[in-house]
């Protein structure tokens, strides 16, 4: 098997009027992986999303889907899943997902098949002939994932997938994900809650103003910007002499946080401090979490943007 | 294709099977149908209240011969008029009519009494003073000594038949003219109600796909020029099916109710007054008419009202569709925006009906040609002949522009469609048409 990525963009850029939505953005998404598209909102999530859905075209760049050079007929491999996504009020579910399905390539046959399928799963057999209108919220929300992934797309795309879920849900269309996951799809996952991003996805790619501004494995990004952040939980107390390449940051009663200076080891710190009788409970490296990586890092370009503008 | 013909499939489908679509369908005819009857019965109400007339006729200028009608009874009889007067009650009676001599046969007014306790009803009014100047005429015929065959000759039907300049070209009658015009008001009509009616449903869906945001599901699976494409299809076929249920029901259930109720058409125009049409002269212009009719050259002018037809809507509905996609939630915004549509929609209705009048003015002529209006202006032609370089030229430019129309509405749209919140300007139509995606 050839291992290129599902998905590769190099240098894409789009514009509007005055806005520069995409700015040149190169990424790779890895086949078979939860990938996880973060950024602020108005970011250029969405419109890079829509380039990928050939929704839009991009200005200038390249899209590889699959290694092939993106072309009219791929959207039938790409299930998407808009933020802003509805249904036919007053058309039936059978119906609405028959017509989805067949618009996406597949034959009459196949999609009542597939539509069959998913009603068993989910339990929900006896919906068919329900019109849209007559479901809750999250029912529809149901039907909407069913119909995104009707056709057993090898890439599929969710834009904000659980805004307006409740938690039942949430974790029902999560396990659908991982299954899909398990199964060989490609799932690019477009969001600004980081907890979800940090629970699901292995590989990000951060998007601020239109720009690729940090993208890899989740793994090695937190350790990438680490900070040698320790905890300890101890009985006694900590002796009043550290060590010269370490700090305190925090210490209140029984836990500590311990700060690594440049040349310091973690195995010399716990070393030292069971010479000094310190009972350790718990020592544990304290990596950023997502969510403080990304602060910092739209942060710092807004400001770097802020400064390139002002010259 | 396949996927637009999906698309087409989706907006007949759930458009027809609509309960409301198939109420409104099966029950206009019905609402017309009984409205039709309702008239009838309304116009054919006959009074109820009979009368008794007593005619006292010394002279005998009616010769005794007075008609009686369902409610109303006359009785010539000798009694005085003062004694009648008194006893009018016990003789039974509701009124007395007095003929009094005629003095001048050759006066022209001549004047009866009528003495009751209340003024005759229009009715009877009507009904008596047509009695009475018959047989005035027939006193007046015999009094004069009149030949009868000479009255007769003096009263003359003039015609007018429109001949052609060359020999062996295309002989009409004015009958053509009325028929044609007929033919093209209704063909008008057709085309304007359609206009706003399906333009209006093609625009109120667009926006409704917007509103409930399926609009991005649907174009990650098609472009949006086909499922533009597809929805103006298939509502001009739900159009279309309407129309054809109802030119079938509406005749069909005129018929059955004639028959059932055995109402009888010409007793509307009887009622009016003077519009009396000899029988054999209805019969010989219905003669005249089916020949007239069968003399149009059908074989043109139905194609090309199918075209004007298709033309017209796919030109205005295309741009309804545009309109649709650039609305935000508010639906009273976009009445600004479909103006240009409505206004040129409006004028032509306007000049179809003068063109109808003179259809080879300047203004029918060039109105025909001009494509915003043709779809209107030209089918009310037709039936005049005009020349084919006019209605190849109006045919073309139709073409032409409802191409385009169809191509720049699908370029507003796909922008349109997904731009949320921004009120939309006509001038950024002009900018969205050029706009790259």
């Amino acid at each position: 098997m050839t291992n290129h990525p599902i998905l590769r963009l190099e240098e894409v850029l789009k514009a509007y009027d005055q806005k520069i939505a995409v700015d040149r953005v190169t990424l790779s998404v890895p086949k078979g992986a939860i990938f996880g598209m973060l950024g602020p909102n108005g970011a250029g999530k969405t419109s890079l999303i829509r380039i990928i859905t050939t929704i839009t075209q991009a200005d200038s760049g390249k899209v590889f889907l699959d290694g092939e050079p993106l072309n009219s007929k791929h959207p039938e491999f790409i299930g998407y899943m808009p933020e802003e996504r509805g249904l036919y009020k007053k058309m039936k579910v059978g119906d609405h997902l028959l017509y989805l399905g067949r618009l996406k390539g597949l034959s009459k046959a196949q999609t009542e098949a597939e539509i069959r399928r998913w009603f068993e799963k989910l339990e929900i057999s006896d919906w068919w002939n329900k019109k849209v209108e007559e479901l809750s919220k999250g029912m529809q929300q149901k039907i909407q994932f069913i119909a995104t992934v009707i056709h057993r797309p090898k890439l599929l795309i969710l834009d904000e997938p659980f805004s307006g879920l409740d938690p039942i849900n949430t974790n029902l269309i999560k396990d659908e994900i991982y299954q899909l996951h398990q199964e060989g799809t490609s799932i690019i996952f477009s969001t600004h809650r980081m907890e979800q991003v940090e629970e699901i996805c292995e590989h990000i790619v951060l998007i601020n103003q239109g720009k690729n501004i940090l993208e890899g494995e989740v793994k090695a990004i937190r350790n990438q910007f680490k900070e040698h952040q320790f905890r300890i939980d101890f009985e006694g107390n900590l002796p009043e002499d550290l060590p010269s390449k370490v700090r305190t940051i925090k210490e209140n009663g029984g836990s500590a946080v311990i700060q690594l200076l440049e040349g310091a080891e973690s195995n010399q710190l716990l070393g030292y401090l069971i010479d000094r009788g310190v009972r350790i409970k718990a020592f544990n490296e304290l990596l950023p979490s997502l969510n403080e990586i990304f602060i910092r890092q739209v942060e710092q370009s807004n400001a770097g943007l802020a400064a390139a503008s002002g010259h | 294709m396949n996927k637009l013909w999906l698309i087409i499939q989706r907006e007949y489908l759930t458009r027809v099977t609509r309960k409301s679509f198939i109420l409104a369908t099966l029950l206009t005819p019905f609402a017309f149908a009984l409205f039709f009857v309702v008239v009838a019965v309304i116009f054919g109400y006959e009074s109820d209240d009979s009368r008794k007339v007593a005619v006292i006729d010394k002279s005998a200028i009616l010769q005794g011969a007075l008609k009686d009608e369902k409610n109303l009874f006359f009785k010539f009889v000798d009694y005085d008029l003062d004694f009648l007067r008194k006893h009018l009650d016990s003789l039974q009676y509701d009124a007395i009519l007095e003929v009094p001599p005629m003095d001048d046969v050759l006066a022209n007014k001549y004047t009866l009494y009528y003495y009751a306790e209340d003024a005759p009803t229009l009715d009877i009014e009507l009904m008596i003073k047509d009695r009475i100047r018959d047989a005035v005429r027939e006193y007046k015929i015999r009094e004069l000594n009149l030949e009868r065959k000479q009255l007769e000759a003096l009263e003359t039907r003039v015609e007018l038949d429109p001949e052609p300049l060359q020999e062996g070209g295309a002989d009409s009658s004015t009958i053509t003219s009325a028929i044609g015009a007929g033919i093209g008001m209704i063909m008008g009509f057709i085309m304007y109600i359609v206009v706003f009616v399906y333009g209006a449903m093609v625009m109120r869906s667009v926006m409704e796909e917007k509103t409930t945001r399926i609009v991005e599901v649907m174009i990650s699976s098609v472009r949006p020029f086909h499922l533009m494409l597809g929805k103006i299809i298939g509502v001009g076929a739900v159009g279309l099916t309407q129309v054809a249920v109802w030119a079938i029901l509406i005749p069909s259930l005129m018929f059955i109710v004639q028959v059932v109720f055995g109402i009888d058409t010409a007793q509307f125009s009887a009622m009016e007054p003077g519009a009396e049409i000899d029988p054999d002269d209805m019969e010989q212009m219905m003669a005249l008419g089916l020949r007239e009719i069968q003399n149009i050259n059908w074989w043109l002018i139905f194609p090309l009202f199918v075209i004007y037809f298709l033309g017209g809507y796919f030109m205005y509905s295309s741009f309804f569709a545009a309109v649709g996609a650039s609305m935000s939630d508010d639906l009273g915004e976009g009445q600004s925006l479909t103006l240009p549509i409505v206004i040129p929609v409006i004028l032509a209705l306007y000049i179809m009906m003068a063109a109808v009048q003179a259809p080879n003015s300047s203004l029918a002529v060039w109105s025909s040609i001009f494509p915003l209006f043709s779809p209107i202006v030209m089918p009310a032609r037709l039936a005049f002949n005009p020349p084919a370089w006019e209605i190849l030229v109006s045919v073309v430019l139709l073409i032409a522009t409802s191409v385009s129309f169809v191509w720049l509405s699908g370029r507003i749209y796909r922008v349109g469609i997904l731009m949320y919140g921004k009120k939309v300007t006509l001038k950024e139509f002009g900018k969205w048409m050029f706009r790259k995606m």
